[in-house]
């Protein structure tokens, strides 16, 4: 019963570090604003075209796709890999489970296993190539090791130390609707669920900002449209005029 | 110039197939400019000398550039070393160096950020890669942020857009502020300040230029095609690289603009007081320094009482003319709206030619096999005409008018992927000629290539910086330095002047 509320206690903090991390973050980029018309050109022109860049990036990684052959397939794998997996877990946090995720349920053991080989496939690049073994930090092999841990924790209890999926439902329905139910003591199922925790903790101090950072990238989400519309912000009026005036 | 130069360092040598260099620790690291002295650094408002706080004020100024900058924060936090860019930077290709490589580059910044400005850097730095601000790390960025000329290649590889120029800009900017400027871009922002160009050409000089070409060109012939200066209620005013005014092979551009105004029919002029297209504001990254050099062609077309601006052939004038002067220095409610403002010299040429209104000799071009340089600002950092990617069509179908012979250089070296030529950026001077020599290796070996294969003859630039830079390296690889032409010298030499018979 202890570590069931252990359990919880550290869930429930680290949901509150991840979305306050992240929406303090998002603000941040939100409110700092971007002077000069800057898309990497050629861009779209119209607010509907650079829509269409920005789902290109998010969803096929088109610049990757540009940059890095092997960095792409094994980025997009571990990418729409944890993605289907992740809607997987739905079947754990909704009763009735919804059909639509019912019928995913066969595609998320291969999306487990496509993400585990796109991550070990990282992790090769990171530690053959030398110019990314110089540009690398402990930080960037420990994310990588992270993720292959909880990817890994995972498909073994799929496939070798089972857990008791019912009971563990309860535990995170229980967590849902406060209404606390014990969760199973197995080792591997705490080991996976504590890894899960301190990648939810991290994301908001770590290049995981990626996620909400690339909506924000101004070579990206800007409209190629300079002669057309003006586009003014407020600071860079205010302070070349104090600087004029303190020059002459 | 006979044969090779003999430089002091190792040309290296222009292969086949190019491949990645294993990096190669510090190969790079005794290279940096010349730094700006106070005459340099005072009139653009930045202190004479290495202030004796440099440490607070430097991270104090990365706190006001993170505010003012969403570029520069969003790129601090984003990047995951995916290693995308590592092999995109043509002076990481020409030196080895890794601190070339774009994200390496970034990191010189990051690692400062980290420490002073997030929890995991301030915590746990050596697990994240932070690092304080020392004198080394102030040594390194003025190495490295001198080596990289903003060309944004990087940018187009890494899948969160990150730009590797706005941090360099940034770079620069804390260097500056804290008194370590680089004296080529800051001599010459204050020479445009004091006089009006870059080159330091006073008004009288220029006069005297303009009418001894308008002589040249009539002799050439036999037309009396007008260079006008400061001509009051011309419809267009030219704002164009100072370099264009008598230096090779630019002058065959200027002569080419005029000789298309003149078919026109459309009166333009120059501007004594806006004598200069460039613009080394965006070098430095200084967005009051770019704001003071643009606004002279605002007060130049207000006094001159023009109806249009065009911009001739140059390319981070053009990026800033056409990106940035409406934020700069618009609105532009005083000139005519009914033509794209400002209007790229290409832009107005090509509308011509598309109208059927210039009659051209192709043949005139038949001793040349043309291919075409991209500048990486026009590429990556704007547009021509009303498409994107215009900037690619509209050149081209200028030489392709103008010459029979035309072949583009590889495709993963053109159009968006093209290779900087490895003077842009502020880096044109004779101070770090072996980075310019090193960084233009991928564009030689482009070139040599289609030289081998096609037998090309010339390659056309419209930027006034890959042109100069040209000029200075292709001897040290073995080809000749007049293989750099304007687009519009092309132009200009195939153009049958006077009316229809």
């Amino acid at each position: 019963m202890i570590l069931s509320a252990l359990f919880s206690v550290l869930f429930y903090a680290a949901f509150v570090v991840l979305v306050v991390g992240v929406v303090r973050r998002t603000l941040i980029y939100k409110k700092t604003p971007s002077p000069l018309v800057i898309p990497t050109t050629p861009a779209p022109t119209t607010r509907a075209g650079v829509a269409g860049r920005m789902f290109r990036e998010v969803v096929f990684f088109e610049s990757l796709f540009k940059g890095s052959k092997w960095s792409w397939l094994f980025g997009w794998l571990f990418h729409f890999g944890m993605l289907v997996v992740l809607i997987r877990h739905l079947r754990y946090f909704t009763e009735p489970v919804w059909g639509w995720v019912v019928m995913m349920q066969w595609l998320g053991i291969y999306a487990g296993m496509a993400m585990l080989l796109g991550l070990l496939g990282l992790l090769v690049r990171r530690t053959a190539v030398d110019r990314l073994r110089y540009i690398s930090a402990p930080s960037d092999y420990l994310m990588l090791i992270l993720l292959i841990a909880i990817a890994g924790t995972g498909l073994l209890m799929k496939y070798v130390w089972h857990t008791d999926v019912m009971a563990l439902k309860a535990f995170v329905m229980g967590m849902m609707y406060f209404q606390w139910q014990p969760l199973p003591a197995d080792p591997l199922l705490l080991l996976h669920l504590l890894l899960v925790i301190i990648l939810m903790l991290v994301f908001p101090i770590s290049k995981l900002l990626h996620a909400p950072g690339i909506f924000f990238s101004p070579t990206r989400n800007m409209t190629d449209n300079p002669r057309e519309a003006r586009h003014v912000t407020a600071w860079p009026a205010r302070d070349v005029k104090t600087a004029e005036a303190t020059r002459s | 110039m006979a044969g090779m130069k003999k430089p002091e360092f190792d040309v290296p040598e222009l292969r086949e197939i190019p491949v990645i260099p294993p990096i190669v620790i510090d190969a790079m690291a005794h290279s940096k400019p010349f730094v700006a002295k106070a005459e340099h650094q005072k009139p653009l408002g930045f202190p004479g000398e290495l202030v004796d706080d440099w440490h607070d004020r430097a991270i104090s100024k990365m706190d006001e550039l993170l505010g003012k900058y969403r570029s520069l924060q969003v790129f601090m936090d984003a990047c995951v070393k995916c290693g995308a860019c590592t092999d995109k930077c043509h002076y990481y290709l020409g030196t080895a160096d890794p601190k070339n490589m774009p994200v390496a580059r970034q990191d010189l910044m990051r690692s400062v950020y980290r420490r002073y400005f997030t929890f995991a850097g301030k915590h746990f730095p050596a697990l994240v890669g932070a690092t304080d601000l020392t004198e080394e790390v102030v040594e390194d960025w003025y190495r490295y942020y001198h080596q990289c000329s903003e060309c944004r290649r990087c940018s187009v590889y890494c899948p969160y857009g990150i730009d590797t120029a706005e941090i360099t800009m940034a770079g620069r900017e804390i260097l500056a502020s804290i008194g370590v400027g680089q004296k080529y871009a800051n001599e010459i922002i204050a020479k445009v300040y004091k006089i009006g160009n870059n080159l330091g050409l006073p008004g009288p000089a220029l006069a005297d230029t303009l009418e001894s070409l308008e002589e040249e060109v009539e002799e050439d012939t036999g037309v009396a095609v007008k260079y006008p200066l400061d001509q009051e209620g011309a419809d267009i005013l030219l704002v164009t690289p100072s370099a264009d005014f008598f230096a090779e092979p630019h002058v065959d551009g200027l002569i080419g603009y005029g000789k298309v105004f003149h078919q026109a029919g459309t009166s333009w002029t120059l501007s004594s007081h806006a004598s200069e297209a460039a613009n080394f504001g965006i070098f430095i990254g200084n967005y009051e320094n770019m704001k003071q050099v643009a606004m002279r062609v605002r007060e130049a077309a207000q006094s001159l009482g023009v109806k249009r601006i065009v911009v001739g052939e140059c390319g981070h004038a053009w990026r800033v003319a056409y990106s940035f002067w409406n934020s700069l220095i618009g609105p532009f409610d005083f000139l005519d709206e009914s033509f794209p403002i400002p209007q790229h010299i290409c832009e107005f040429t090509y509308g011509l030619l598309q109208r059927g209104a210039l009659r051209i000799n192709k043949e005139e071009n038949d001793d040349k096999v043309v291919t075409f340089h991209d500048s990486c600002n026009v590429s990556r950092g704007s547009r021509m005409g009303d498409k994107p990617g215009g900037q690619f069509t509209v050149p081209r179908e200028i030489i392709k008018a103008a010459c029979n012979n035309f072949v583009d250089m590889a495709p993963e070296t053109t159009l968006e992927h093209t290779f900087c030529c490895g003077g842009g950026g502020g880096l044109l001077t004779d101070d770090l000629v072996e980075l310019r020599v090193k960084g233009a290796l991928p564009r030689m070996e482009a070139l040599k290539q289609v030289v081998d294969e096609y037998g090309v003859t010339h390659m056309a630039a419209i930027c006034a910086i890959c042109k100069s830079q040209f000029t200075k390296v292709l001897p040290y690889y073995g080809l000749g330095m007049d293989m750099i032409v304007s687009v519009h010298q092309l132009l200009g030499d195939a153009l049958e002047l006077g009316t229809e018979e």
